[in-house]
């Protein structure tokens, strides 16, 4: 039985069922225990406040935006940390752990250039970083949190997130591809 | 320097024992969240590309599963009055644009904020060079901007922290039970359609 369990957790690939699974769950025991949403985005942006503090001392505190949402280490904060831990854990038990520049699907469409793949993740970045705080979530804080508490800003936002993911990649690997 | 000391400094009476377990329960929760989702191959850009090409159907997959167990468990525990719930408030200005220009990062980036933290602890250092750098001049960018769209844009449109059931003005599970459902279903059908 206990042996299951170790082959269990260092395999490489679950059924993404057993996945949505463990991640409903997961979302409950967010809500009972700590009463708060899974959700990510916001941390960054805090981040960014904390860095840009570093810089410019704390008058960056006094920005509206940072106001409304405090520059501090907080319970999402730590939840982002844990996300690359319990990753990083994951891929070292089953021996998926890699470091790598260029992804194969990315190499396979437009090369194994390292540079160009990180310019294309840093503009796809910025758009990512601006468009979850305009939208006020992101995949996980509206496409998972959001939508299963029937919000309307939710389901209208991870509509939108799919309509433009979906445009976006098939034109890019169109055109460029 | 002269700061704002006045603004949004919390009182500690001192000597106060601050409170970590907050801290801790959520990196407890990050480390299981982390941990799902790179078994379930979404830390990889090309899962998540995949979906967006329509031609690896993972992230669909684990969204709605997720969503499926998380409405069903949220909701008993709402009716059993173990949970408050948090619905964001939003506007067509926010969500539509808002979520277009997310998607199109999604698409360029081929993380989201969650899953790139994924990545980051999978070994993808396209995630952590350039996109998490990005990210954090993305939201820069828009705290910079704030001011400005929030009288304007931000609010075009503006419904506050609807939700179906208040929307409807029915009970919750007369929106739950049909969700879930459709959800189950069209689960069901991508499995058929050999997705």
């Amino acid at each position: 039985m206990e042996g299951n369990l170790i082959e269990f957790l260092k395999e490489v690939r679950w059924s993404s069922y057993a996945v949505g699974t463990g991640i409903g769950i997961l979302s409950c025991f967010s809500f009972l225990i700590s009463g708060k949403p899974l959700a990510c985005s916001t941390s960054f942006a805090k981040t960014s406040g904390m860095i840009e503090r570093l810089f410019s001392g704390k008058k960056v505190e006094l920005k509206p935006y940072y106001r409304k949402i405090g520059l501090a280490v907080d319970w999402q904060w730590m939840l982002v940390l844990g996300i690359v831990i319990g990753s990083m854990i994951s891929a070292l038990l089953s021996g998926d752990f890699s470091w790598q520049w260029v992804p194969s699907l990315w190499a396979a469409e437009f090369g194994g250039n390292p540079l160009l793949r990180v310019i294309v993740a840093l503009f796809g970045g910025v758009c990512i970083g601006f468009g979850s705080r305009w939208a006020g979530g992101c995949t996980s804080g509206h496409g998972i949190s959001g939508t299963l508490q029937l919000a309307v800003s939710s389901w209208i936002s991870a509509v939108c997130f799919f309509i433009g993911g979906i445009l976006t990649a098939n034109a890019v690997f169109s055109l460029f591809g | 320097m002269q700061t704002g000391k006045s603004m949004d400094k919390r009182m500690q009476p001192s000597g106060a024992r601050k409170d970590k377990s907050p801290l801790l329960r959520g990196l407890a929760f990050g480390i299981v969240f982390g941990f799902l989702l790179q078994k379930g191959g979404a830390t990889k850009y090309d899962v998540i590309v995949g979906q967006l090409l329509l031609t690896d159907f993972t992230v669909i997959k684990i969204m709605l599963s997720a969503v499926l167990v998380g409405m069903i468990g949220i909701h008993a525990m709402k009716s059993l009055g173990w949970v408050d719930l948090y619905p964001k408030p939003g506007s067509a200005g926010m969500n539509i644009i808002g979520g277009l220009i997310f998607g199109a990062g999604f698409a360029l980036l081929g993380y989201c904020p969650g899953t790139i933290a994924g990545a980051i602890g999978n070994g993808s250092l396209d995630a952590l060079v350039g996109g998490l750098a990005g990210i954090l001049i993305g939201s820069g960018l828009f705290a910079s901007l704030y001011p400005r769209l929030s009288r304007g844009i931000l609010m075009k449109g503006s419904f506050g922290d609807m939700t179906f059931p208040r929307l409807f003005k029915v009970n919750h599970w007369m929106i739950v039970i049909p969700a879930v459902t459709l959800i189950f279903l069209l689960l069901y059908w991508l499995e058929r359609a050999g997705l």
